[in-house]
């Protein structure tokens, strides 16, 4: 009986490229680079009430037209900033106290949560909407 | 005079290490690829133009609120009272929790503001409100 020649037992790696851009490929496609993004808030605990000074307070009203009312007197969404901006250079513990009627509409909320971030308001406190 | 004639350089590009290379694209892909969980419900987000982007997916939860008042999480329309236990496993299961509201720009306060109140109750405070960027 004739002995077989042992004619070496290499795995075929000449297509291990293709495979593998193959693999590349699938998930450069699946990879989903756009990050979530958006207005990044933090709730106070639960029941974590503090007594403010009512001067320290700034309310903001919005109503369920999406009409704001800020610290008594009504003022354009885009004017918010502005606004804002003068009244923290005057009082640097200034709270904005954001209180939405239950039907106003969330856009309108954003909006206003926006407009306060960007005059760099950081003690922003959300009132239960009435 | 006679010139000393160069010997041929071959201009073939090296392939024997594009494997490698490939290789390691790979893997950088595989690592930083999360697979899209769940489709949630179909949005239109507001916009704002001081936004931040999340930290990570991995310790991100998503609660979807759309225009017609239903509340999504993870593909299943729950209650707004139901948020509470869900989202009290989650947190506790992942301290770095933070939850990201997609909801409708059309979506009445109402609801997000009891969403608010059972996020409270559930301890998962750090919140983000999914927006997209808005162009002057």
């Amino acid at each position: 009986m004739a002995r077989r020649r042992f004619k070496g037992g290499e795995i075929p790696t000449s297509s291990m490229a293709d495979i593998a851009f193959l693999l590349l490929i699938f998930f450069l496609v699946t990879t989903t680079i756009d990050m979530d993004k958006g207005l990044g808030i933090i709730l106070p605990a639960e029941g974590e009430e503090l007594e403010i000074k009512k001067t320290n307070i700034l309310n903001c009203l919005i109503n369920s037209q999406g009409n704001v009312l800020l610290g008594g007197k009504p003022i354009a969404i885009k004017d918010v900033n502005r606004e804002v901006r003068r009244r923290l250079a005057k009082n640097d513990k200034l709270i904005i106290s954001v209180k939405a009627h239950e039907k106003t509409k969330y856009g309108d909320y954003v909006a206003v949560i926006d407009q306060l971030k960007r005059a760099n308001a950081t003690r922003i406190s959300i009132a239960d909407s009435e | 005079m006679k010139l000393n004639r160069k010997v041929k350089i071959s201009s073939d590009i090296p392939t024997a290490s594009m494997p490698d290379i490939i290789f390691m694209l790979l893997i950088f892909f595989m690592v930083t690829t999360v697979l899209r969980e769940y489709s949630g419900l179909d949005v239109e987000l507001p916009k704002a133009k001081r936004i931040q982007k999340l930290k990570s997916k991995r310790h991100t939860a998503h609660i979807w609120v759309s225009k017609q008042g239903q509340i999504s999480i993870e593909d299943k329309l729950v209650r707004s009272s139901n948020v509470r236990h869900i989202m009290y496993t989650k947190r506790a299961a992942d301290p770095q929790l933070t939850v990201s509201i997609k909801a409708d720009k059309a979506a009445r306060m109402g609801l997000i503001s009891d969403i608010h109140t059972e996020l409270r109750k559930a301890d998962a405070l750090m919140l983000n409100y999914s927006s997209k960027t808005a162009i002057d």
